[in-house]
Parts: structure tokens; sequence; C-alpha cells
């Protein structure tokens, strides 16, 4: 239990790295700690899949394509990083501060164990990666050959849309 | 093994949420607000993973299978168009792209 806050604490330090750090280099690796923190958050609920996903495909694939793009542009000072406009500074905080209070206000107000309908499993682990994967199979098996043509479509139109183009060339 | 309550957990997914939303509003780099976008699915993830422990379901983790093929797939398309939109105006600061300003 004193675990689950201790990774609770560093994802919300890592989020505010994100935030505040005015590197994007040390932005991207504040961001890898918090996954990998709620990696932990995962394993602590039993959802083992979820945490092994988390690290391979988030903190894996994800981020580092986000530091080879970082590292692509050339890091210039780009000036000041935060928005100039002091009003909207002020507005930004007021939203996020706003969601966040709505949603505290939400959670406060109502248990959210009781509004969870209880939903009497077959005995199995909640979380065993042989189920996810029959499930995976058969009642998603649309939505998964979908999400695969998505892949695709990703991928040709990343190529497409960073593709160089030459000088010469009709396009 | 002791369970997590599920308020905990939904309170730590809606504090990074809101850092998420406060991290595109506030900050001038795209990669940056990308990243912050990232981090907001990642708080959607726990939620739907809290919410799959306490029903006992499989469903919710399911539903992460896909948001997570789904971020990746907006994180490659979008960082190409970061890609190609420094090529043609050399800096990341989205103050300075105003091609579609009216």
């Amino acid at each position: 239990m004193i675990l689950f806050y201790l990774f609770a604490l560093l994802s919300v330090f890592g989020a505010l790295g994100v935030l505040f750090l005015r590197n994007p280099i040390h932005g991207a690796m504040s961001l890898v700690g918090s996954f990998f923190s709620l990696a932990a958050v995962y394993v602590m609920m039993q959802a083992e899949f979820v945490a092994v996903i988390q690290v391979l495909v988030y903190a894996g694939a994800i981020m580092v394509l986000f530091l080879f793009v970082l590292m692509l542009l050339s890091l210039r000072d780009e000036g000041p990083s935060f928005i100039r406009w002091s009003v909207g500074k002020v507005l930004a905080v007021v939203i996020a501060f706003g969601i966040w209070a709505q949603l505290a206000l939400v959670l406060g107000q109502h248990d959210p164990e009781a509004l969870v309908p209880q939903i009497v499993s077959s005995g199995e682990e909640a979380d065993s990666i042989k189920l996810i994967g029959q499930l995976l199979f058969t009642e998603y098996l649309l939505p998964f050959e979908a999400i695969s043509l998505l892949l695709l479509v990703a991928v040709i139109g990343a190529v497409v849309i960073a593709k160089r183009r030459y000088p010469g060339s009709s396009s | 093994m002791m369970q997590i309550p599920l308020g905990h957990i939904l309170v730590l997914s809606s504090m990074l949420f809101s850092i998420g939303v406060l991290g595109v509003l506030l900050r001038r780099n795209a990669i940056v607000i990308f990243m912050s976008i990232e981090l907001m699915l990642n708080a959607v993830n726990l939620s739907f993973v809290g919410f799959a422990q306490s029903m006992n379901s499989l469903n919710g983790v399911m539903f992460i299978f896909f948001i997570i093929v789904v971020a990746a797939a907006e994180a490659v398309v979008g960082l190409s168009i970061i890609l190609s939109l420094y090529r043609s105006r050399r800096t990341l600061n989205i103050d300075e792209f105003n091609l579609l300003r009216w």
C-alpha cells in the first residue's frame, strides 16, 4: 500500500517534470520515469499484461520515437517555453484546476466502489494473459482487425507526410 | 494482497489528466504538447485499469490494448507532421504556425 503511494507520487512528479522542465529532452526522460512508475502501479493492481504493454510500447517504443525526433531537430533556444500571454496563463491554470476540482468533487460525493456493478467472474484470475488472448481473437476479433488496418494506414501516412520532397519531383 | 481502493486510483488518474491539460495549454513547444497528450491518454488508461480491477472484468484491459495502439498511431503521424512543419518553418514554437489562422 505504501508502495502504491510512492509510485503514484513518482508518476505525478514525472508528469510535473514534463510541464516545468525547459529542455524537451529532460521532459521526455521525466515522462519515461512517469510511465515506469505507472507500470509499477499496474503491477500492484494485478494487471501484469497492461504493465508489460506499458513498458514495451510506451516507455520502449513511443518515447524512443519522441527522443529520435528531438534528436533529429536541432535544439536551438526556442525563446519562452511557456505562452507569453499572461491572461492565457491564468486561464489555462483555471481550466486545468477546474477540471481536476470537478473530478475530485464527483469522486468525493459518490463512493466509486458503490457505483460499479459487481460482475461475477468465472473464478479465473482477472488478468491472465491467456484469457486476454482468447478474448482478443473471439469477441474482439473485428476491432483487432480494424486496429491493424489503422496501424497500416498510420505507417503509410507517416512515410508520406515526413518524406523529404526533392526539388524537381512532381509533388 | 490488499486491493488498492478505486477512489485513490481515480484521484491519481485525474491529477495526471489535469497536468496533461495544463501542459497542452501552457507549453509552446509542439513536442512537449504531444508528450502532454500521451500523459492524458495514460491517465485514462489508469482509470480503465482501476475500473476493470474493481469490476473483475477483462473488458477494460481490452480497451487499454486498443487505446495504446491508437496512441502509437497518433504519435507516429503527429511526429511526422511536426517533422515536416520543422522543415518548412525551422521552429517548433506553435505560436509561429499561423497558416490556418483567419
